[in-house]
């Protein structure tokens, strides 16, 4: 049962976390704006979820401009895939 | 026990969550009903026309085939502001935008097919290959569905294999393009429309 227990990533023990992952792996990228409205959350709140997946390097961030407005889009990385993928399966492994 | 359930409920969610972002699902089965029916009343007209004049290729002067074209334009054109509006109250209902993301993709993955298949048919007309206008189109309508269907309901999917199916039939058939043309865009769309009305819509 603790091996199981290990599998679990700390970076997603929020649901939010989870959430945005979710949605990050199966787009090419996400704007901040989709994602508030996609998951029903604060500014705040998805900010600083974002920048916990940032730091782990889980998700990557890229600014630009859209006519003229700051524009933010979101991926995941090759490594947060992976690392969610693991999750998932660790999450499936318990429920057997 | 009950922790189970919870992560049981957490993959039910992901798996929300990655539908959602990527597929658009205000989808009206009632659209699909309003195009089929835009298309056969089209080819009602386009039978009147054929027939009054016989179906002979050389027969079909170009001033014919221009009036074939625009009663083709018309009919494309009420099937999509009939198929839209139907859409926009199914999106409105469930509080989803009608031009997000989402919409986006699945218009620009649906036209690139529809319009390359399009244009191919005009030019072949202009040519004089009449005959090939109702297979073709099918073929590309069906083509479009199925690159389309990855952004909204899978079961776009199988209407799209159909049509397709039918175009390559209806190859076989040249001369009888119009009945052809009828079943894949009026019978097809009002059948899969109101299948999924009573699925996906309640």
């Amino acid at each position: 049962m603790k091996d199981l227990l290990n599998n679990l990533d700390k970076a997603f023990e929020n649901k939010v976390r989870m959430g945005i992952m979710a949605a990050l792996v199966v787009n090419e990228y996400l704007d901040f704006n989709s994602l508030k409205e996609l998951l029903g959350v604060t500014d705040g709140n998805l900010a600083s979820h974002l920048k916990n997946l940032e730091k782990v390097e889980y998700v990557s961030v890229k600014k630009e401009f859209l006519n003229r407005k700051p524009n933010t889009k979101y991926s995941a990385t090759d490594m947060g895939k992976i690392a969610f993928k693991k999750h998932i399966k660790a999450i499936e492994d318990l429920l057997k | 026990m009950e922790n189970q359930q919870e992560y049981i409920n957490d993959l039910k969610e992901i798996k929300d969550i990655m539908n959602r972002s990527t597929r658009f699902m205000s989808l009206s089965g009632l659209s699909g009903v309003s195009a089929g029916i835009c298309a056969l009343i089209g080819a009602y007209f386009a039978y009147e026309h054929l027939y009054k004049i016989g179906y002979e290729r050389n027969e079909l002067a170009t001033i014919n085939v221009n009036y074939l074209i625009l009663i083709g334009a018309l009919t494309f054109v009420s099937a999509v502001v009939s198929s839209f509006f139907f859409t926009h109250i199914e999106a409105k209902k469930n509080g989803q935008k009608l031009w997000d993301m989402q919409v986006k993709r699945l218009v620009g993955s649906f036209l690139i097919p529809l319009g390359t298949g399009g244009i191919l048919t005009l030019i072949l007309v202009a040519k004089g290959f009449v005959g090939l206008a109702a297979p073709l189109t099918l073929i590309f309508y069906g083509l479009a569905l199925v690159n389309g269907s990855k952004y909204t309901f899978s079961d776009i999917k199988s209407l799209g294999i159909l049509e397709i199916v039918l175009g390559l039939l209806a190859t076989q058939f040249i001369g009888f393009g119009i009945y052809f043309w009828a079943v894949g865009f009026g019978v097809l769309h009002i059948a899969y429309g109101i299948y999924m009305y009573f699925t996906n819509n309640r």
